[in-house]
């Protein structure tokens, strides 16, 4: 400490010299953990794109905040051929890229920048491919990009076409995920002549409403407003993500001033966070879906009469007050309610362990002894998977269902889960990627999902003629009944107990305004102001 | 523990234990604290012994009417529940008075197979030297070259986390702090006149290792196992608090701890009362582990 | 003094490559699939989940694994980390100067405490003040930190208002890394308050850091103290006249040093296992924090390379110790 105060005197005269910054409006966000790193594309985790993509850059298309529907972005309009194979994207003109300390753009945004966005995510020999040790593209592969594009061309400077090679609705909500972020071509042909590939992942450049200035690993990351915006500069000046794993540190910060805004907050604070005159709290339905997959391929829950059994002796309101402490609404289908084409007529199996008994005794199953499986981690859709196991333990307690909990580390978990002849039912859920119903019910419930992730290892003829259909067919009304129907195939069937959509909740501070949830869970902060 | 030490270093002199267990418990009782410690601990032992007697609620039972309830004396309490409830609601009372019983078993169990081992493998290197020696010696710096939480930590990860796997991690972190110390007490021993007199009659090197210089080497080995018994606890407790511990409904203390972090803000008693808990009895054992010291260490008798 | 200097290095030798062979073994037993473990909920094709794992080396034998492992840690290449894909060892250094600042005002948040109360103790023994002291001492040692940090947390940021809650420095305050250490680099920044920011951000992380080496340092002090106090020469002093606070503050002293400050190295591991605890309270950007979020991410690389890099620290601050132990009191060199 007398060091520290020898050094203090000493330098007290370079302590003088320094000149206040300039005022400007800086918003701090207590974000939830470090980003894996800053090219959107090989990373999956929400916070990586909160960090980078949302910020830095932009894509084709845009989801219109605050709804899953799809907006242009850098792409003016587009067309899609007949057959469903060709999409011609027409690009917007002067759009500038973020010019930083190590870059300066030469050029605006044009057709050479999309081709590259993508080919070196399509191409296994693009020089691109594999431009730092260990890289994968997570999101391109799982939303089985490279069996479905053909190809990324370019037709003149403003024009570019994508061939795929089979109709796929979904499509273009997926050129609106963060995988698909445009980088700068010339920025990375800066850096592959400068021998510095693995700088794209670090020193961010993009399109995007902020500019990357600074990150100081697991402390903070420092964005300053992009000027040249093709959508005007943003209201603030400075945008800074204060690193802050802990929950109850982030309430604190928010609290205290350090932060304006702070994600993902304990439901146990809540209300004393309504209850801060300084702060205000937002509340959306989250796109997610907690569930318990019974696996049917095991007797007796090959039976859907044991399934429907079990759900009824589930009670679902003192989960979502226990776990969810009320930052959860009860699930009836396996997608959200937020989301286009749920089927609100659906009645869920209700309540009632009395004839719960007795169909598990109409069944003919007798001292019934299983395992149920829940997670290591927290998930929006399931904040605490232990408690929710302990609640359904209790609660099958009562039909005479004996319950084991087990739990493996989460990469055990996530394998171990996706085994046919799983023994016992597994706690998990999803949460949405692009806003579309496939998303959820051909993914998760789907038949080449089994074995994978349809950890009900469910396979319905019914259900997967209507989710087949409804990918090749690009009218919204006709998918929409598509879905509906599947919806209730699903219920009658019962693979799964819904549980819960989480509400996902955000406490902010009363000065900031603009602020705009997303239904699909990132964090924008372009369009947001502080007041003074 | 002591008193089976005392007994068997003074095997060919019966007469002499009970001078012994007297003089021993003259240094001991002079220490105010120790004595404290000691009656704190034998009360946890009770309680842990006497758990499903004493506790009002069982541990893992779910009053699902009264979540969050704080203790009596507050407002909003509930007579039911002494201490108040956790999240789901379950009495914290009866989540402390089980969870002692884990706790000191952890200890226990840390502590006999930590020094099980440990002695074992330490007479072996002190009396047997050479290459098996140096080869025991480097294993144990390799071990003690790992900060002990973080070796412990990894272990759990690599075993899976459980209370179990915990206190195996956390055991074979211990042990080579009984190997060294036995170890170096066999060759303090090794060469004394007694040990050559037993060899020279012809003991056999087994009865020679455990029954001629064991003995003689027990008092520091002792105050190891005091000292080892409270790291036990809370490397245990702070495994549970990163989650690799204990998991719950299981009321360990330190997963309850864990479990209760979301609530620091607005329910104190689920955070402090856990914690306190921990504190106390460690403390409560450490006190015993002085006391023993100062009782058993020769060289601190004379001052 | 050479000869002891080469055989204690030579020691270091064969316990360096166990280390190597113990942090790389720890690693490839860990349960769970790092490849399993980055799809998450999604989940991988069988046929991509081979090629992800050829990619990463994980098809190679065992063994040809840890040969090149352990020469391209000689050369200071830990690998890559699975989740940033950076170098391990930049991750360690970039982390490093954090845990090493607040280690090191922890040891010093100890010794400026726990020495001084120590003596007083020992002076006084059996006193009041002496038995309050050791009695606090004792509550010390038996903390259990990270409920201490939360406690503190509580009571100081929550219902005080007076320290920060987390993190390093206000976010008022930017300026580049010179060095790392966030007290030295707020003062070259020439900002104004950031150097008062940095240490109001110090102090919580410092005293529950520092809480158990304090404990230690002040019993060892007393302890040292006391058994000097005994010695003949300090009684001859005594008997000759000399006035108290010189016999404690020149002869007993000194002596007692010797084996305060082996003490004070060797809490060395103990700090780093406390900086797992504390940092992950605080929200520390170090490596205490990094490790335990490695292990939970199943980041290999990272945490094969921060286990290697610890183990390192660990074993030369002993090394160090025992040299100048051996310096301080030659009688150590010949009975080794």
């Amino acid at each position: 400490m007398t060091n520290t105060k020898l050094l203090m005197v000493t330098l007290l005269g370079a302590t003088m010299l320094a000149s206040g910054a300039a005022h400007s409006k800086t918003l701090v966000y207590c974000s939830e953990g470090s980003p894996e790193g800053f090219d959107p594309a090989p990373f999956t985790a929400g916070t990586t794109f909160d960090a980078s993509s949302k910020p830095l850059y932009n894509r084709l298309v845009e989801f219109k905040r605050g709804t899953s529907e799809v907006i242009p972005g850098l792409a003016e309009s587009w067309e899609v051929s007949s057959d469903g194979l060709e999409y011609t994207f027409k690009l917007r003109k002067g759009v500038k890229f973020q010019t930083t300390d190590f870059f300066t753009p030469s050029r605006d945004f044009n057709a050479d920048d999309v081709v590259f966005s993508f080919e070196r995510q399509l191409k296994k020999d693009h020089p691109w491919n594999q431009y730092t040790a260990g890289i994968a593209w997570e999101y391109f592969d799982g939303m089985s990009m490279p069996d479905l594009l053909k190809s990324v061309e370019k037709v003149d400077d403003n024009t570019v076409k994508f061939v795929l090679n089979r109709p796929e609705a979904p499509m273009i909500a997926n050129l609106a995920m963060d995988f698909a972020s445009i980088m700068s071509a010339e920025y990375a042909a800066k850096l592959e002549a400068d021998g510095k590939k693995e700088l794209l992942n670090q020193q961010p450049v993009g399109t995007g409403p902020f500019k990357f200035v600074a990150y100081q690993k697991d402390a903070v990351i420092r964005y300053a407003a992009h000027e040249g915006y093709w959508a005007g500069k943003q209201p603030i000046d400075d945008l800074v993500f204060a690193i802050t794993t802990d929950a109850s540190v982030r309430q604190q910060k928010l609290k205290a001033g350090e932060c304006h805004v702070a994600p993902y907050p304990n439901p146990a604070d809540l209300a004393d966070l309504k209850a801060d005159p300084n702060l205000q709290v937002m509340e959306q339905e989250g796109l997610n879906v907690g569930y318990l997959a019974y696996n049917s391929l095991v007797a007796p829950f090959d039976k859907p009469e044991v399934r429907k059994a079990l759900n009824m002796a589930i009670n679902k309101q003192s989960i979502l007050d226990a776990v969810f402490q009320g930052a959860g609404k009860e699930a009836k289908n396996p997608i959200p309610p937020t989301m286009w084409s749920y089927n609100t007529s659906v009645n869920d199996d209700p309540y009632d362990p009395e004839a719960a008994k007795k169909m598990l005794e109409a069944a003919g199953v007798k001292d019934l002894k299983m395992k149920i499986w829940a997670m290591p981690v927290q998930r929006p859709y399931n904040p605490n998977a232990r408690r929710m196991a302990e609640l359904i333990q209790s609660d099958f307690s009562k039909i005479g269902v004996g319950v084991e909990i087990v739990s493996y580390e989460w990469g055990e978990y996530l394998k171990l889960s996706k085994a046919k002849d799983r023994d016992g039912a597994v706690l998990l859920g999803w949460t949405g990627d692009n806003g579309d119903p496939d998303n959820f019910l051909a993914v998760l419930l789907g038949c080449d999902a089994v074995g994978g992730s349809n950890r009900a290892q469910w396979c319905n003829k019914d259900f997967e003629a209507l989710v087949q259909k409804a990918k090749t067919v690009s009218d919204k009304a006709e998918r929409t009944k598509l879905y509906e129907d599947a919806q209730v195939v699903f219920k009658r069937e019962a693979p799964w107990a819904t549980i819960a959509h989480s509400v996902v909740f955000m406490p902010m501070s009363k000065k900031v305004s603009g602020y705009v949830m997303d239904p699909l869970g990132g964090h924008w902060f372009d369009g947001v102001d502080l007041a003074e | 523990m002591s008193d089976q030490a005392i007994e068997t270093s003074s095997d060919t002199r019966a007469t002499g234990l009970r001078a012994d267990l007297q003089e021993f418990w003259h240094y001991f009782s002079e220490n105010r604290g120790a004595v404290i410690g000691m009656w704190f601990f034998i009360f946890v032992c009770l309680v842990a012994l006497l758990a499903d007697l004493i506790a009002p609620h069982g541990a893992t039972a779910q009053y699902r009417d009264a979540l969050l309830t704080p203790p009596v004396w507050q407002e909003g309490g509930d007579w039911r529940f002494l201490l108040g409830t956790d999240a789901v609601g379950r009495d914290m009372l009866s989540r402390l008075i089980h969870g002692s019983r884990y706790s000191l078993f952890v200890g226990c169990i840390v502590v006999v197979g930590a020094m099980a081992v440990g002695v074992t493998v330490g007479l072996v290197a002190g009396f047997v030297g050479g290459a098996v020696d140096t080869l025991i010696m480097r294993l144990m710096d390799i071990i003690l070259s790992f900060p002990s939480l973080l070796l412990a930590l990894v272990l759990v990860a690599i075993l899976g986390p459980s209370l179990t796997n915990a206190m195996i991690a956390i055991a074979i972190v211990q042990q080579p702090h009984y190997v060294r110390l036995t170890r170096a007490a066999v060759l303090g021993e090794r060469n004394k006149d007694y040990v050559t007199a037993a060899r020279v009659a012809g003991v056999r090197p087994l009865r020679l290792m455990f029954h001629t210089i064991l003995p003689n080497c027990m008092a520091p080995l002792i105050v190891q196992a005091a000292l080892s018994f409270s790291t036990a606890i809370l490397d245990a407790a702070a495994l549970g608090f990163l989650g690799m511990g204990a998991q719950p409904p299981t009321p360990e203390w330190g997963t309850m701890l864990a479990e209760a972090r979301e609530f620091i803000l607005r329910a104190w008693w689920v955070v402090t009362l856990p914690g306190l808990a921990i504190l106390l009895t460690v403390l409560a054992i450490n006190l015993m582990g002085d006391g023993l010291r100062d009782a058993l260490d020769p060289k601190l008798k004379r001052s | 003094m050479f000869q002891f200097l080469l055989r204690r290095i030579g020691l270091i030798i064969p316990t360096f490559i166990g280390v190597t062979i113990a942090a790389f073994a720890f690693i490839r037993v860990l349960p769970g699939d790092p490849v399993e473990l980055m799809a998450g909920e999604r989940g991988v094709s069988p046929e991509r989940h081979a090629a992800l794992m050829k990619q990463f080396g994980y098809d190679r034998p065992i063994w040809e694994q840890y040969l090149d492992y352990f020469f391209s840690a000689l050369q200071g290449d830990l690998g890559n980390s699975l989740v940033t894909k950076k170098p391990v060892w930049d991750e360690f250094f970039t982390l490093f100067p954090a845990t090493l600042e607040l280690s090191i005002c922890a040891i010093i948040f100890a010794v400026f405490i726990g020495v001084p109360a120590g003596i007083y103790a020992a002076t006084r023994r059996g006193s009041w003040p002496d038995q309050a002291i050791m009695g606090t001492a004792l509550v010390g040692y038996s903390m259990p930190i990270f409920w201490w940090g939360l406690l503190l947390i509580i009571l100081f940021s929550g219902t005080l208002g007076w320290t920060p809650v987390s993190g390093r420095i206000s976010l008022l305050y930017f300026f580049k890394p010179v060095t790392g250490f966030m007290l030295i680099d707020s003062l070259l920044s020439g900002q104004k308050g950031a150097f008062s920011s940095a240490v109001s951000h110090l102090i919580l992380p410092t005293i529950v850091l520092g809480t158990i080496p304090l404990a230690v340092v002040a019993r060892q002090t007393r302890s040292a103290m006391l058994e000097v106090l005994s010695e003949d020469y300090v009684r001859t002093a005594r008997a000759k006249g000399m006035s108290p606070m010189r016999v404690v503050g020149v002869h007993a002293l000194r002596n007692a040093m010797i084996p305060v400050i082996t003490t004070i190295g060797l809490q060395v591991g103990v700090l780093l296992a406390g900086a797992i605890l504390t940092e992950t309270i605080f929200s520390w950007p170090g490596i205490g924090k990094w490790m335990v979020d490695s292990i939970f991410r199943r980041d290999y690389p990272s945490v094969q390379g921060g286990l290697l890099m610890i183990a390192v620290i660990v074993m030369t601050v002993n090394l160090i110790v025992d040299l100048l132990y051996g310096l301080v009191n030659p009688r150590i060199r010949h009975v080794r």
